[in-house]
């Protein structure tokens, strides 16, 4: 959920009243906002780099707000305080208009074929006769970044570069050239780099690094010129320093380049409705003209108003409320939804803005009424519907098996299924190729390198860090360990297994056997040949010769018992004898 | 006590029964009795039927005491050294080297050459020769040392005693006594008291006769031995407990493995999504990829992702199969109520309520709360016309029967259920709302594809196991509870699970 930090004094400011925290916290929750934390810029940089650090730092009141992470419009002050507005009914959602330029003299981007390898798309529009204040300047960096975090995946799937427009003339041209083509002094940098020497200069930087690895092994990299040749930008990494915005820069050119073009026209839009507001004709954006090579021409921002129609008898419905249409269609408008009723009442006509990327169903727009109505004012009911419930088979008969276990005097251990090869493999002493194991491939630590094939290694790790406990130590679990079975959709299965561990100064063999019978017992297993489970010496790398025995029931192999190879108990980092059982529980359905 | 048993006990008793109800000194106790003073301690004392707490009540006490050091006692029996040497010389004098023969010699002469007692010539015939050079002597070390045998060490100065003790003649003893009083149950007849019944007690009907001795109930008893459940799984139990009385129906959840497909995709979770990085998801290497998929539902999924339908938009991307092939361990147990869903919408509809609490696996960054594995809780009805007010009166019950009465609900966003919404509880300790849990209505997006009737809506709820049973144990190490590391002996001694308590 991504968190936007706002000045409180600036969104009281805004907001034309002040809160206390609390009835602030409280708008918060209705809206379906949070207010994560009350801080300053000086407790920020105290608690990350600590108190010395923090000296001269603004003690400003921020507020870090969480917002949904499909709410693009709210994820900067201005949209923020325009969400918070309309719900209050302080103010009327703005109608964002964009207009084409007097004299005609669009500005144009034209879109070159070689792009077509690394970076398709590009959409572009122009904020014209905008005023900037410190504030203004910083909260559209912010929204920027936000923007990059969030809907743009980290740049990948879309760039936004802001350019001083006055600083250059169009045409401009979106291509993609060989890096060492690309010559230009980066933002903020005080010389000339290519575009190899640029890709190693932001190798450290602690931001840029993160986006290098979108192009850095493409042939051709995009880059941005305008008719004379100089570079706007070479996206998604850096701008060129050349029309980098200050706070007197009057008209902006804003490019987003994408390879999802639906999400470029999204950022597009949220970038420009919301600053919009600080242009000379407010809520207006100036088109521009994107041509791709093949000669199709697109104007943009798109800033398209949808309309929906909805039956107010759905909207109650699926709230379970009965709100009159008329009131219905208010709740909606509070939303940035305007809304009308329609004809003689049945249906509602809803027309969703260029800032509600997030309206894609008729679900959604319930859902903003359910909020507008608020959702703790919706009348709780019980749902009327009928059904018997029923244990899953292999669930219940692992509930029953536990508790008689425990009576047995055994304690159960709930280890994880994640562990890595060694465990299941080289400290039981066998190879991994011959586990049917499933392995991660990206595993953050050894720790999670495969799905365990045995419930052995976790009990033997429980006992290793208990080894201050008195003897004997007496565990067992029931739970699933995962093999490989080609005859899934997915290629594996779970397998319940039940596995049992003795761990005292002697091998207690006859305890583990004893707890093997006490469960065939209870299982209804006789102990015999035909029909019943035995047991047969059995060898397995595991246990100690002569010291293993291999269980069988229901006519197949269920499993082993015997006393542990001495090898394994030394690689567990045990000192004593122990024994151990481990059977799967599945053919006792 | 201990050894001549209930005769002298009732010695002792009867003085204490003299000394009135002021009590008596242990050390006097055992001087009047002729006892050496360890057998009148108390533990002695209370471990005498006889003399239990109820019949004798005791304090402790210390005190010091002046005692001669076996050189003292010696010198009581055979005087001072300085004395004993002025005693050997005869008349004529003893050569000094001889008299350094003496036992007493060294420390002697040197005494009684300070006191003047004794002279040296040191020029007489056949070496230095020792006389004596007084008449008689006093020999008031001994003295002294006899008054502190008598028990009046107080009587000397103390600058005599500090003089004593440097000699190492005498030393202060503490001793630790007690003050002995009568008990709630004093009496001077000793009855021999009975520890515990036995058969033949039973079978003579002696018992009738017998006197018991008080069991200490301030004591603990024997803890039985016995084997423990795990007590997250405990609390599991009492999920499934609920569920089941609600009327809901468990899902087969033992799938650990999963493809992108049931866990993303199904879900109408676009294949961009953050939750399907490699930092958020373990991928399999191998099996690395699910072949078998229900293609003309697969069909609709990818309409729906691309393009939209249903009266959706849609994410309008390039859905690709690669991508949903992929496997992983599952990040939900919403993957398996898709394919419940889904078998659900394959047939002629009937009501459905789901439930499931298993494992789910994110590759995320640990911390004391966060583990790679945790279980998640999740119910589910499927009906027709069941409403937002439905969900949150579900969810009324659900958290009543887990003994939560305060409840709200916050608007979220969820990628695969709209309306979404967090459920928050009062908590009573923490004095604020704190998240229990998260829900809301699957989105036409993810069921209409299936097959699933229009009217049909599907409310969901999920949670995590770990987090109320850290704070029903009070936990704050979630690997104290989950996993290897855990602490046995919290499992030993942990309550039973009821939740609404």
């Amino acid at each position: 959920m991504p968190t936007v930090s706002v000045k409180r004094e600036l969104l009281f400011q805004a907001l034309g009243r002040r809160y206390t925290d609390e009835e602030f916290d409280e708008l918060c929750f209705q809206f379906g906002l949070e207010l994560d934390e009350i801080t300053s810029e000086k407790d920020i940089i105290s608690k990350e780099q600590g108190g010395g650090k923090a000296e001269g730092a603004s003690d400003i009141i921020l507020y870090k707000i969480d917002v949904p992470a499909n709410r693009y419009d709210l994820l900067c002050l201005e949209g923020l305080v325009r969400g918070l507005q309309v719900f209050k009914e302080r103010i009327k959602a703005p109608r964002y208009k964009r207009i084409m330029p007097a004299n005609g003299g669009v500005q144009r981007l034209i879109i070159t074929e070689e792009t077509a390898q690394v970076r398709p798309h590009a959409v572009a529009a122009v904020l014209r006769n905008i005023t900037f204040s410190k504030d203004r300047y910083d909260s559209f960096i912010d929204l920027q970044e936000k923007l990059h975090q969030n809907i743009c995946r980290k740049r990948a799937l879309v760039a936004i570069g802001t350019h001083d427009l006055d600083t250059i003339s169009g045409p401009f041209t979106y291509t993609a050239r060989p890096p060492s083509e690309i010559r230009f002094k980066p933002l903020n940098q005080s010389k000339e780099y290519t575009a190899s020497e640029i890709m190693d200069l932001y190798r450290t930087d602690s931001q840029l690094k993160h986006y290098l690895h979108i192009i850095e092994n493409k042939p051709l990299y995009p880059v941005i010129y305008d008719s004379n040749g100089v570079v706007l930008s070479m996206p998604p990494i850096i701008n060129g320093n050349h029309t980098k915005i200050t706070l007197n820069t009057r008209n902006v050119f804003v490019e987003c380049t994408a390879t999802d073009i639906t999400k470029a026209k999204i950022v597009l839009d949220i970038l420009v409705t919301m600053f919009s507001e600080y242009c000379e004709k407010q809520f207006t954006v100036e088109a521009a003209e994107v041509t791709y090579h093949n000669g199709r021409t697109c104007i943009y921002p798109e800033l398209a108003y949808r309309r929906e129609k909805v039956k107010p008898d759905l909207i109650n419905k699926k709230i379970g409320i009965s709100e009159k249409p008329s009131s219905l269609a208010k709740l909606l408008t509070r939303m940035c939804l305007k809304s009308h009723v329609t004809g003689s009442g049945n249906n509602i006509e809803i027309e969703i803005p260029p800032t509600r990327a997030d309206i894609i169903h008729a679900c959604d727009i319930i859902e903003d009424a359910a909020i507008a109505y608020g959702y703790n004012n919706i009348q709780m009911t019980i749902p009327k519907t009928y059904t018997i419930a029923n244990q899953f088979p292999l669930n219940k008969l692992t509930e029953l098996l536990r508790q008689d276990l425990a009576a047995a005097g055994f304690t159960e251990a709930l280890t994880f299924a994640l562990c890595s090869q060694e465990d299941i493999a080289d400290k039981l002493g066998v190879d991994i190729s011959s586990t049917k194991a499933v392995h991660i491939a990206n595993p953050k630590t050894a720790e999670f390198q495969v799905a365990r094939t045995s419930l052995l290694p976790g009990l033997l790790k429980t006992i290793a860090a208990n080894r201050k406990m008195p003897l004997p130590l007496k565990l067992f679990e029931i739970s699933d360990i995962v093999i490989k079975d080609s005859t899934k959709d997915v290629g594996a299965r779970n397998q319940r297994n039940l596995c049992a561990i003795y761990y005292n100064k002697n091998p207690g063999f006859e305890v583990i056997h004893g707890l093997l019978d006490r469960v065939m017992q209870l299982l209804a297993v006789p102990p015999s040949k035909a029909s019943g489970y035995l047991i047969r010496a059995a060898e397995d790398s595991a246990f100690f010769p002569g010291r293993c025995a291999e269980i069988f029931a229901k006519g197949q192999s269920i499993g082993k018992l015997g006393v542990f190879h001495p090898d394994v108990i030394t690689k567990f980092e045990l000192t004593m004898p122990c024994s151990a059982l481990e059977i799967n529980i599945e053919p006792f359905l | 006590m201990a050894t001549d048993g209930p005769a002298l006990a009732e010695l002792l008793l009867q003085r204490l029964e003299r000394a009135g109800g002021g009590g008596l000194g242990s050390l006097e106790a055992a001087a009047a009795l002729g006892l050496e003073h360890q057998h009148v301690t108390v533990p002695v004392l209370h471990s005498s039927p006889v003399c239990s707490p109820q019949v004798i009540e005791a304090e402790q006490r210390s005190s010091k005491r002046w005692e001669l050091t076996p050189e003292g006692k010696e010198i009581v029996q055979e005087g001072s050294h300085e004395a004993r040497v002025f005693d050997s010389i005869p008349a004529e004098g003893l050569p000094q080297s001889e008299l350094m023969k003496l036992p007493s010699g060294k420390v002697g002469f040197s005494k009684a050459m300070s006191n003047k007692w004794v002279r040296l010539d040191k020029n007489a015939d056949g070496g230095p020769r020792v006389f004596r050079a007084v008449e008689s002597v006093q020999d008031s070390v001994r003295e002294k040392l006899q008054l502190v045998q008598q028990g009046e060490a107080e009587s000397l100065e103390e600058k005599d005693r500090n003089e004593l003790k440097k000699r190492k003649l005498l030393m202060e003893v503490i001793i630790k006594t007690y003050w002995i009083r009568k008990g709630s149950a004093f009496s001077t007849t000793v009855t021999k008291q009975e520890t515990d019944l036995t058969p033949e007690m039973l079978a003579s009907g002696s018992w009738r006769d017998l006197k018991f001795k008080a069991y200490n109930f301030e004591a603990l008893g024997i803890m039985p031995e016995s084997g423990h459940l795990h007590p997250l799984l405990k609390v599991r139990t009492q999920f499934r407990q609920i569920f089941l009385e609600m009327g809901f129906t468990e899902m087969p959840t033992n799938n650990f493995i999963e493809s992108s497909f049931w866990n993303f995709d199904a879900l109408f979770q676009p294949q961009q999504h953050p939750a399907r990085d490699q930092h958020d998801t373990f991928f399999l290497q191998d099996p690395a990829e699910a072949t078998d998929f229900p293609m003309d539902y697969l069909k609709r999924v990818k309409k729906i992702h691309s393009q939209g339908g249903y009266g959706s938009q849609g994410y309008k991307y390039d859905w690709k199969l690669e991508e949903a092939r992929k496997n992983i361990l599952r990040t939900h147990t919403t993957a398996v109520s898709a394919r419940m869903l889904y078998r659900l919408a394959q047939q002629k509809f009937t009501p459905a309520k789901y439930f499931s609490i298993d494992r789910v696996f994110r590759n995320e960054t640990l911390d004391a709360t966060h583990l790679a594995e945790f279980h998640q809780i999740e119910g589910v009805v499927a009906d027709y016309g069941l409403t937002l007010g439905d969900l949150m009166g579900t969810l009324r019950e659900f958290f009543t029967k887990l003994g939560i009465s305060q409840l709200r609900f916050k608007p979220a966003y969820n990628p695969y259920t709209e309306p979404s919404m967090e459920v928050f509880s009062y908590h009573r300790g923490l004095q604020k709302w704190v998240e229990v849990g998260n829900s809301g209505i699957f989105r036409p997006e993810m069921l209409l594809p299936m097959g699933l009737p229009e009217g049909v809506s599907v409310i969901a709820w999920g949670l995590s196991l770990e987090r109320p049973t850290m704070i029903k144990y009070g936990i704050n190490n979630i690997r104290e509870l989950v996993g290897h590391k855990v602490n046995l002996q919290m499992v030993y001694d942990g309550p039973l699970c009821r939740l609404d308590s």
